[in-house]
């Protein structure tokens, strides 16, 4: 090793160079959640439990999901549609209790394709992490999609 | 003459059966799956059979001393045996042609609400369907509804979904005294109903739930109370002085959902019971439970089913996990 090399200096200034380049360089972190990577189209996140364009529930609580869940994850209660609650539940019966266990779900989406009504879709985002393990039973406050005036709905935004 | 048999094949399988036996029952001696389907037929029902078509099959060679195939395809239900008859049912393109089209028949005004249908899962026309029908309706018009009729607060009719197979007027008929409901009206506006609405209150009405093939006449003390396939059917009797007190109970946990008739691998019941049994006596106390309720492979009801009652535990016993599994209750506990 020479004086130079024994001064360190060119690796210094070699090491700082690589430093420096990558102040110019595009960064690839995400600040998640304000801004969020492009999903793929076919992502399966947090179930969702879909509304007619009426605004009524679809689920009609036939146990479809329930029995392809490959974890168990879902459970139901049903119970019988009053004439009051027409405009609110699409079909005779509807789903009084609607339980995921989202530490059991595998986000594999066979109740997708199970659900003879179209009434569950897996197009929510992840599941958040949580402290407690009943707080991952989402229950139909969680589930259920607000409701939502069709006439207002952009089509081009909605596929 | 008394000891005289009949040598049939059927599918080319051979039987021996006794003179006046149906087509129908000599394939259920065979057994398998050249038994032909049946929706009206009923064997502890006297007169049952004729009416849904699914039995069809073909007839090649008449009898022994009659080689001529049959004509039309016949209904094995109401056929008789003949010396030396050759019968093709699943081995005929034929058949299973014609079933296809009695199953269109039979779906033309059926609703198709199986998933509100307290039926679904052991309904006989959804099983038919499945094996023999065609993904699609071809019928572009309007399904037959009929406003809904209250019958009680036992049985549920729902006569929308009703395929008028007349096993419950049978049931009427033959196990109680005075039928009081009955086929009115003719051809496509023909309906089961109570005659002027009057309250069905035989001891043994309630038989009329089993022997409906589809799911018109249900339970209305299990209405919407769990899907068929989330309940345990296990076997229980107990001492009843009208009936033979043989009945299947269907599980959800501890709770009792509802009780049925035994039914063969057929969907029939062999020994009806009564009212009481079916409706008043839900608690597991009232009954000395057997076994659980040997369940085809098949059915959408073997999920989850064992066949013991206290099947071994898929978790050994794991001290640490316990500890664990307590540690993780307290401090659910204390952050509630």
């Amino acid at each position: 090793m020479n004086f130079w090399e024994r001064m360190y200096l060119p690796a210094i200034a070699k090491g700082l160079g690589i430093t420096i380049r990558h102040f110019f360089k595009k960064i690839p972190t995400v600040k998640y959640p304000e801004e969020q990577r492009p999903y793929s189209k076919n992502f399966r996140g947090l179930h969702s439990l879909k509304r007619d364009e009426e605004g009524r529930e679809r689920c009609t609580a036939c146990g479809l999901c329930a029995l392809s869940c490959p974890a168990e994850a879902i459970t139901m209660i049903a119970a019988e549609r009053t004439k009051e609650e027409m405009h609110l539940y699409r079909e005779e019966k509807y789903a009084a209790v609607y339980e995921i266990n989202m530490l059991r779900c595998i986000f594999c989406g066979l109740c997708e394709e199970a659900c003879p009504k179209e009434a569950i879709y897996l197009d929510g985002p992840h599941v958040t992490a949580d402290y407690l393990r009943k707080d991952f039973i989402y229950g139909k406050d969680k589930l259920v999609e607000p409701v939502f005036d069709i006439t207002k709905l952009n089509p081009e935004k909605t596929n | 003459m008394a000891d005289e048999k009949f040598k049939i094949t059927i599918d080319g399988i051979p039987v021996e059966v006794a003179p006046g036996t149906t087509i129908l029952n000599a394939a259920r001696q065979i057994g398998g799956e050249i038994v032909p389907p049946a929706m009206c037929y009923y064997s502890s029902l006297e007169g049952s059979g004729g009416k849904c078509r699914t039995c069809l099959v073909k007839v090649s060679k008449g009898s022994e001393r009659d080689p001529r195939p049959m004509p039309k395809l016949v209904a094995s239900c109401r056929t008789t045996v003949m010396d030396g008859m050759e019968v093709q049912n699943i081995s005929s393109p034929d058949v299973l042609e014609a079933r296809k089209g009695v199953v269109e028949m039979l779906l033309i005004n059926h609703p198709l609400d199986c998933p509100v249908c307290d039926q679904a899962g052991e309904c006989k026309l959804q099983d038919l369907s499945y094996e023999h029908g065609v993904a699609d309706t071809r019928f572009e018009f309007k399904r037959r509804t009929f406003e809904p009729i209250d019958i009680g607060d036992k049985i549920k009719l729902h006569m929308n979904r009703c395929i008028l197979c007349y096993r419950c007027v049978y049931v009427a008929n033959q196990l109680t005294e005075q039928r009081e409901h009955g086929v009115i009206n003719r051809g496509d506006h023909a309906e089961i109903s109570t005659y002027i609405e009057n309250a069905l209150d035989h001891d043994f009405i309630g038989n009329v739930i089993d022997v409906c093939p589809v799911g018109a006449l249900t339970d209305k003390t299990f209405r919407f109370k769990n899907r068929v396939w989330f309940s345990k059917p296990v076997d229980g009797h107990r001492d009843c002085p009208t009936c033979s007190g043989k009945v299947t109970l269907w599980y959800k946990g501890e709770e009792v959902l509802r009780v049925t008739a035994r039914k063969d691998e057929y969907n029939e019941v062999k020994e009806f019971i009564c009212d009481t049994c079916r409706f008043g006596k839900k608690k597991t106390a009232d009954w000395v439970l057997e076994e659980p309720t040997p369940i085809s492979k098949q059915s959408v009801i073997n999920s989850n089913h064992y066949d013991v009652f206290n099947p071994p535990p898929v978790i050994k016993e794991n001290p640490r996990l316990q500890e664990a599994n307590e540690e993780q209750l307290a401090r659910t506990e204390r952050l509630k």
